[in-house]
């Protein structure tokens, strides 16, 4: 007995030493500096000139996540003393997040609604909403089919193939519109997003503008037909299309890699995605009317014409204050704000996350929205 | 090992009249003789079936883990990553597993070894020990994302929607922790000899310092090593810390503010971050990264986890008390 | 973990003697009273905490039953198309318990293979050592075999399917064409088969191993080949072990979320076809799918599903908790 009472001391001295020890060597060795060559060639006076600091909380849209990686890795590196934090916990609780005040600024991939503007002027000590459209993505429409590469649709077409009623890659309605491309027999597999997303909002209502008797439909972020292949996030999107053969779906254009993607009809012709026409499609687009000077919400016409725009197209915003109490956090908001808008930040996203950098036309009015931001 | 000795096969020299019925025995019975042969090799073929995905799955987390599995991938966080970039590491995700569980297991020790107690000292014939009984039973089935939508309820009652940090997650996941505490305690201490307890209240010694002082301190080894095997289990989870902790870049040490990352969620994410498609030539740029990151993550999770088991192991081998020599 | 659920020790308990209780009534104050307190508070807290998890989930759950389906419907974008509350669950329940049982269909026959080949076959040396192997396997955390399913079972087993689907596609389990990649609920139920496998394993083996030494040697010397002596000593002496373990591995199967989540593409249909993608979701998945972007009444609907599970878990533990008490009843000689 004397002996077991001796060894489990000895065992519980041990099991604290090494818990200890463990507790030690985690404690010392961990660094957040990621910085070996790599994330050192941004700094300018775009992001701010270097002379700011403290801490910046911002949460949102999921889909403008890796762009805003970018950002804030871009804005930090320019700011030493800064830490800018974002939650891509979506764009609805990024809004209620700001709207209650628990973060600075949020990111979201619709625009407010008059409710929530009304509520944010409260959080925005009566002051107005800042609301950029920074993350412009177009949105392709992916498939993978051995050698083809690229393929006509339309939005009818579109809507048949995600509807079920198109099954076949040599199905008529998909034939008449590629002359000359030799078609497979192989089945059709449509593949969508599993959860909830601005993507599938934007595609459908897409689909349900241009083609609103094949798809019988409303918007949503939620997928409507029901059954059939899907994935959770695009890169979940890519993956499965890429493992499958002849499936088909919509991903954010910047992810496509090697897969084949569609021109869509627009107008008269077909027009393959492209930065620039996505950003031709929003500055063609005419703003929301009735908002504050400082509030660009754009409702994106999604039946253009032009063949230049490519309206199959998704805009995600920044939202912020005009006036804040704290003037540090005024400052840091501004300086972020300036540095996404500007075309460094824009070409970082572009780069990261293959977006569409806002035209100069955009520019401008956002230039002036971010300075309208100050401390009340 | 009856079977393997006891055949119907062995034997040596035997009567000769054993041997004619013997013979008689298996001409016969072809049939059951086939059958018995069918049902080893299916044992085999059963045994041979499900160890070829496990040895799969171990040889897929090593092969693909070890490439980036080094001394800067654990001492380095995911703050500033992005892209296809060569960099980034498990270390914040580690240090969050390792406060996370720490606060799991120091909200679920004490309580769960207390309630054993409780349950092998006090409760023998008591209905409430068999009602706590039952339902640490039951419990041990909670799947583990009710455990994290408990958490995420009970913390947005005091701190509104929206709220993540290291804390809740320690409460999830002791919500998984107590009933496995709770039993391998029990059953520890019930192989704690009467005698011994006896013996102590023979000198006068008051009850809980029987208990304290006797009983837990024979018992100690095995009740840490359950603990520990409590810990690895508990270790691996996944979905209630993703909806409790949350995901982060960076370090962050105080299991009070702020979103943590933990090894399985940072696999999870890195695995559904997926290819990077490397648009910009000019950037260095790896397409797989993320799932690499997610391989050596996945490893370095199984390391802890056989390490914790390996520990707990050797702490029952080496300092179990021999009751009965 | 083997030891939790082992049933010959949970048989004998500590004997109380009855002297021992009146001692302690009597010396029943001071330090012993507050300790006593102390134990009985954490068994008390436990159940506390068992209500608690029902109470929370029930309380928050709350709001998406008393909201009518209309406004729930347009409030709650993944409830769009759905109607009630009750149609958006059906099928969840659906998948879930399609997905175990499928699972457990897979995993018990191999698992009981597995189990007398350690008990009853392999020499005893390789016995222990796989014994272990088992065991740490039951540890390996479930999103370590979501990554493996997802990134190298699927790709591999889709031909498979496809063969089936060929050959048997008239019965409707298997109807084609097989979904390309395989992200089907076949697929899942095999990673959840492997995933329970060795908690089914490491309990049907220390039940075999407790089977009477007596009858394994009477089966035998009465002529009964080895596999007859299984049949008639170890099988029927560890049927109700086999059903608990089975019954413990379902508990997991119906919990488990990363691995679904990682491997499924989820639809919300009754759907028996299980090479078919997006026919079937089990609630698990759906929650940590559906919550990154729910709104808060979308959380409770997803908090009404979670309380579903529960309910099912619990009721297949006490089922399975139900079936170890009458065994213990019936085999009161061992």
């Amino acid at each position: 007995m004397d002996r077991h009472v001796k060894l489990s001391r000895i065992t519980r001295a041990g099991s604290a030493v090494a818990i200890g020890a463990l507790a030690l060597t985690l404690a010392a060795c961990g660094s957040d500096d990621n910085s070996n060559g790599a994330a050192e060639n941004t700094s300018s006076a775009a992001a701010g000139g270097g002379d700011l600091s403290g801490e910046l909380n911002g949460a949102g849209s999921s889909a403008q996540g890796s762009a805003m990686d970018a950002w804030r890795s871009g804005f930090q590196s320019a700011n030493n003393g800064v830490t800018v934090n974002y939650d891509p916990i979506g764009s609805g609780d990024g809004v209620k997040n700001f709207i209650s005040g628990a973060v600075q600024y949020a990111g979201s991939d619709a625009y407010l609604s008059d409710d929530d503007i009304a509520s944010a002027k409260t959080t925005c000590q009566g002051g107005d909403v800042v609301e950029l459209p920074v993350y412009i993505s177009p949105i392709a429409i992916v498939f993978n089919l051995k050698g083809i590469d690229s393929l006509n649709l339309d939005a009818a077409t579109v809507a048949g193939i995600f509807n079920g009623k198109i099954t076949k890659w040599n199905d008529p309605a998909i034939a008449k519109l590629n002359d000359g491309v030799s078609l497979p027999s192989t089945a059709i597999t449509p593949v969508h997003r599993s959860d909830d997303s601005g993507t599938t909002q934007n595609f459908t209502e897409w689909i349900k503008a241009n083609a609103a008797d094949a798809w019988p439909y409303d918007p949503s972020k939620t997928f409507p037909v029901k059954g059939g292949q899907s994935a959770e996030k695009t890169s979940g999107i890519i993956q499965t299309v890429t493992a499958g053969q002849g499936t088909i779906s919509y991903a954010d254009a910047s992810q496509v890699g090697t897969l084949g993607s569609a021109k869509i009809k627009v107008g008269d012709s077909f027009v393959a995605h492209s930065p620039e026409g996505a950003a031709a499609a929003v500055s063609k687009s005419k703003m929301v009317e009735g908002r504050a000077a400082s509030d660009i919400a754009i409702d994106i016409d999604r039946t253009l014409t032009d063949a230049s725009t490519y309206p199959l197209v998704l805009v995600s915003y920044d939202i912020a204050c005009t006036t804040y109490t704290d003037a540090n956090t005024a400052k840091l908001v501004k300086g972020l704000f300036s540095y996404i808008i500007s075309s460094e930040g824009q070409q970082a996203a572009a780069s990261a996350a293959g977006s569409a950098p806002i035209s100069q036309d955009l520019f401008t009015k956002a230039e002036a929205a971010v300075n309208a931001i100050k401390t009340s | 090992m009856a079977a393997t000795t006891a055949g119907p096969s062995s034997g040596g020299a035997r009567p000769a009249g054993h041997d004619t019925v013997r013979a008689l025995l298996r001409t016969v019975d072809t049939k059951r003789r086939r059958r018995d042969r069918t049902m080893t090799v299916l044992m085999y073929v059963a045994f041979g079936v499900a160890v070829l995905p496990l040895v799969s799955l171990l040889w897929t987390v090593v092969s693909r883990g070890i490439g980036r599995f080094d001394v800067a991938f654990l001492t380095h966080s995911m703050r500033g990553v992005f892209g296809g970039m060569d960099a980034g590491g498990v270390y914040h995700a580690i240090l969050g597993t390792v406060i996370v569980t720490l606060g799991a297991a120091i909200i679920s020790v004490p309580i769960g070894v207390l309630a054993a107690i409780y349950l092998v000292e006090y409760g023998p014939g008591h209905r409430l020990a068999r009602a706590v009984t039952f339902f640490v039973d039951v419990m041990t089935g909670i799947p583990s994302i009710v455990a994290g939508l408990f958490a995420y309820a009970l913390f947005v009652l005091f701190f509104g929607p929206g709220v993540h940090f290291g804390l809740m997650g320690s409460v999830a996941l002791s919500v998984l922790m107590v009933p496995v505490v709770v039993r391998s305690t029990e059953e520890m201490l019930k192989l704690v000899p009467n005698e011994l307890r006896e013996a102590a209240y023979a000198l006068g010694v008051p009850k809980w310092l029987t208990i304290v002082k006797v009983v837990l301190r024979t018992a100690v080894a095995g009740i840490t090593t359950g603990i520990m095997l409590a810990v690895s289990r508990v270790v691996g989870e996944t979905a209630p810390l993703l909806l409790t902790v949350g995901v982060a870049d960076s370090i962050n040490g105080n299991p009070f503010e702020g979103r943590m990352m933990t090894l399985p969620v940072y696999v999870y994410r890195q695995f559904s971050s997926g290819l990077v498609p490397c648009n910009n030539p000019n950037v260095a740029c790896i397409p797989t990264i993320n799932y690499d990151r997610a391989w050596s993550a996945a490893l370095t999770l199984i390391l802890i986890v056989m390490l914790l088991n390996l520990v707990a192991r050797l702490v029952s081998r080496i300092f179990a008390p021999k009751l009965r020599g | 973990m083997t030891i939790t659920t082992e049933p010959q020790r949970a048989t004998q308990p500590a004997k109380p003697p009855a002297t021992r209780r009146r001692r302690s009534g009597v010396a029943d104050r001071g330090a012993n009273r507050l300790f006593r307190y102390l134990t009985t508070g954490s068994g008390v807290l436990i159940l506390i905490a068992l209500a608690a998890v029902a109470g929370f989930l029930l309380w928050q759950a709350w709001p998406a039953f008393t909201t009518g389906s209309d406004e729930l419907a347009t409030k709650v974008s993944f409830l769009q198309g759905e109607g009630s509350l009750l149609a958006y669950l059906g099928p969840l329940v659906f998948g879930t318990v399609l997905a175990a049982v499928l699972a457990l269909a897979i995993a018990t026959p191999l698992a009981i293979g597995i189990a007398l080949f350690t008990s009853h076959y392999a020499p005893r040396r390789l016995a222990q050592v796989l014994g272990y192997v088992v065991d740490l396997l039951a540890a390996i955390p479930s999103v370590v075999y979501g990554l493996w399913g997802a990134l190298v079972l699927a790709p591999l087993v889709q031909p498979i399917w496809g063969w089936v689907s060929d050959v048997l596609g008239w019965i409707p389990l298997f109807a084609g064409p097989a979904a390309d990649p395989a992200r089907v609920l076949l697929t899942v139920a095999v990673i959840l088969a492997v995933m329970i496998l060795p908690i089914i394993t490491a309990v049907t083996r220390e039940v075999f191993l407790q089977t009477p030494k007596l009858h394994e040697e009477a089966a035998l010397a009465l002529g009964a080949t080895r596999w007859e002596m299984i049949r008639t000593a170890v099988l029927p002496f560890g049927r109700s072990g086999i059903v608990s373990a089975a019954m413990l591995g379902l508990g997991r199967a119906l919990g488990e979320t990363m691995a679904v989540v990682m491997i499924l593409s989820p639809g919300l249909t009754y759907s028996f076809a299980l090479l078919l993608a997006g026919k079937q979701q089990t609630i698990a998945a759906n929650i940590a799918l559906k919550y990154p972007e729910a709104n808060e009444l979308g959380m409770s609907t997803l908090m009404a599903t979670g309380l579903a599970l529960f309910v099912i878990t619990m009721v297949v533990n006490m089922l399975s908790r139900w079936i170890v008490a009458r065994r213990k009843d019936f085999s009161g000689a061992n």
